[in-house]
């Protein structure tokens, strides 16, 4: 469980986040919602601590994450796996390497053992042997995965996808979005995404974030947010003709 | 005012950096990749500059000297003490300034921008001291070893100019070179390499770890990392050759 409590964020003098208080569970897919520039990332950064918050706090389970120093969040760190938007694969390290670092940095493991968790990993994305492939030489979709098997390498209690599925097919997406939710419950993991795919919300929304003008706004799951009456929130979900049609 | 804070910057920065490293192997294993892109990767275009450099100051100190009362051996003595002096330890480290210097800001520029350093912090390693120190500690142990290697070469160059443009013969330029020699000018010259080296690779590594944005401002970093660490260069030259050599 991660939850922030209070939380104020501001560049300058622009608030970005404005007392936002929410839950994520364990198990679940937890999904932050919202238009683009509302605050997203910015909340996601917040909870790892990429951003410092100006006021509020950040609990791990019962851990206050937001008060402890570099070395502390340490501890916490290596339980932490996180998808980038881009990636972020190391690129001058091949696919292999990349799943292997934070175990060459955090564990006492054999170069075999680490060899074969890598492959366990990668045949946990569906990439056999892409082990020696550098990431200039993956697809879109391909280095979506990569960065999924490096992120779940080390066993994390806790992981964060910013925009997994943005810039994929919606078969890739679907693909990525089904992976992402099958390994939360495999391994009990608490899951936090940023998305604003309708797709994945209605598919994976064990429990959903709205964040409208840097304030939480609203909160329920995915059959909840087709009946809601909400006016920001109908308007976000059904913004195309197509949606609107559905419904 | 921007300068005061980024003084600032590169001091906490710099604190961050040298601290003891997460994995002492992988910080051994690191700096060995980096004495290959920092060094051998250098070497090339540091003995063509050395040669041809040497060859131009030997010419030019033997045409200048057109007073009979002046030996002929003197040639090779001034060409010494100008290359040990200042040629090798100051220009050559001007231009790896721009070869290594714009390298690593692009390098940890674009680490910065694609979340790569995000990714590191995240996982709870210190990005500053992983990227940063072996390269600082790489520099500062092989630039000295490319220094005497250009003096080697600019003196041999010297050598070769003479020879072939017949203007001073071998014997005197040899007999020059032997003149009066102060072994400290050596140790001098590698004291100043070592401070550039550190210089180039802290200044570059901070303006590439300041980086934010994309594509347009990793070349920006890079431009001000050559800057910066050249303009450092020259003042610091100037302030160890007052208090090294006064
Ligand atoms: N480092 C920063 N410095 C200043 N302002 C920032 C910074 N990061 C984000 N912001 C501002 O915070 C607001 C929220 O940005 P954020 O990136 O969280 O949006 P988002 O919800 O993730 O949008 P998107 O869906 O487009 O990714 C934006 O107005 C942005 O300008
Ligand atoms: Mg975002």
């Amino acid at each position: 469980m991660i939850r922030a409590q209070e939380i104020y964020k501001s560049f300058g003098d622009h608030l970005v986040l404005n007392n936002v208080t929410v839950e994520f569970h364990k198990g679940k897919t937890n999904l932050i919602i919202g238009q683009s520039g509302s605050g997203k990332t910015v909340l996601m950064k917040c909870l790892v601590g990429l951003y410092g918050i100006d006021q509020g706090e950040i609990l791990y389970d019962a851990r206050v994450f937001s008060k402890m120093t570099f070395r502390q969040k340490r501890t916490i760190r290596k339980e932490i796996g996180m998808l980038f938007q881009g990636g972020a694969l190391f690129d001058y390290m091949t696919v292999e390497e990349n799943i292997m670092f934070p175990l060459t940095m955090f564990s006492d493991m054999t170069l075999q053992k680490r060899k074969e968790r890598a492959d366990f990993c990668l045949r946990r994305v569906n990439l056999e042997n892409a082990n020696k492939l550098m990431p200039s030489e993956l697809s879109g979709g391909m280095t979506k995965r990569v960065a999924i098997a490096r992120a779940i390498s080390l066993n994390p209690a806790y992981l964060f996808c910013d925009e997994p599925n943005s810039g994929l097919d919606p078969q890739t997406a679907n693909v990525i979005d089904n992976l992402i939710s099958e390994i939360t419950r495999e391994f009990e993991i608490t899951t936090i995404i940023n998305t604003h795919d309708m797709n994945s919300v209605v598919e994976i929304g064990d429990n959903i974030a709205f964040i409208y003008e840097g304030q939480l706004w609203w909160e329920g799951d995915k059959h909840q947010i087709l009946n809601t009456d909400n006016k920001e929130i109908n308007e976000f979900v059904f913004a195309s003709e197509l949606t609107r049609k559905l419904k | 005012m921007k300068l005061l804070s980024d003084i600032g910057k590169y001091l906490l920065l710099m604190k961050e950096v040298f601290v003891k490293p997460d994995k002492v192997r992988l910080f051994f294993r690191q700096m060995l990749v980096e004495f290959q892109n920092l060094g051998t990767d250098s070497l090339g275009i540091v003995i063509i500059i050395s040669v041809f450099v040497g060859a131009v100051v030997a010419l030019q100190t033997a045409y200048n000297i057109d007073s009979p009362l002046i030996p002929l051996t003197m040639v090779g003595f001034t060409t010494r003490q100008s290359i040990i002096l200042e040629f090798s330890p100051t220009m050559i480290s001007l231009v790896l300034a721009g070869k290594v210097g714009s390298r690593i800001a692009s390098e940890i520029g674009t680490m910065r921008v694609t979340e790569q350093i995000d990714a590191l912090e995240v996982m709870g390693i210190n990005p500053a001291n992983f990227l940063i120190q072996p390269k600082v500690f790489a520099a500062v142990i092989i630039n000295p070893i490319l220094i005497t290697l250009s003096i080697g070469f600019a003196l041999f160059g010297g050598w070769m100019g003479c020879v072939l443009t017949g203007s001073v013969t071998s014997n005197d330029y040899i007999t020059g070179l032997q003149f009066w020699f102060e072994p400290f000018t050596i140790t001098y010259a590698l004291i100043k390499t070592s401070v550039f080296a550190f210089i180039i690779t802290s200044v570059s590594g901070f303006h590439g770890y300041q980086t934010k944005g994309g594509a347009l401002e990793v070349g920006n970093a890079s431009t001000k990392a050559v800057v910066y660490s050249s303009i450092l260069i020259i003042i610091s030259n100037l302030i160890l050759t007052q208090l090294l050599l006064a």
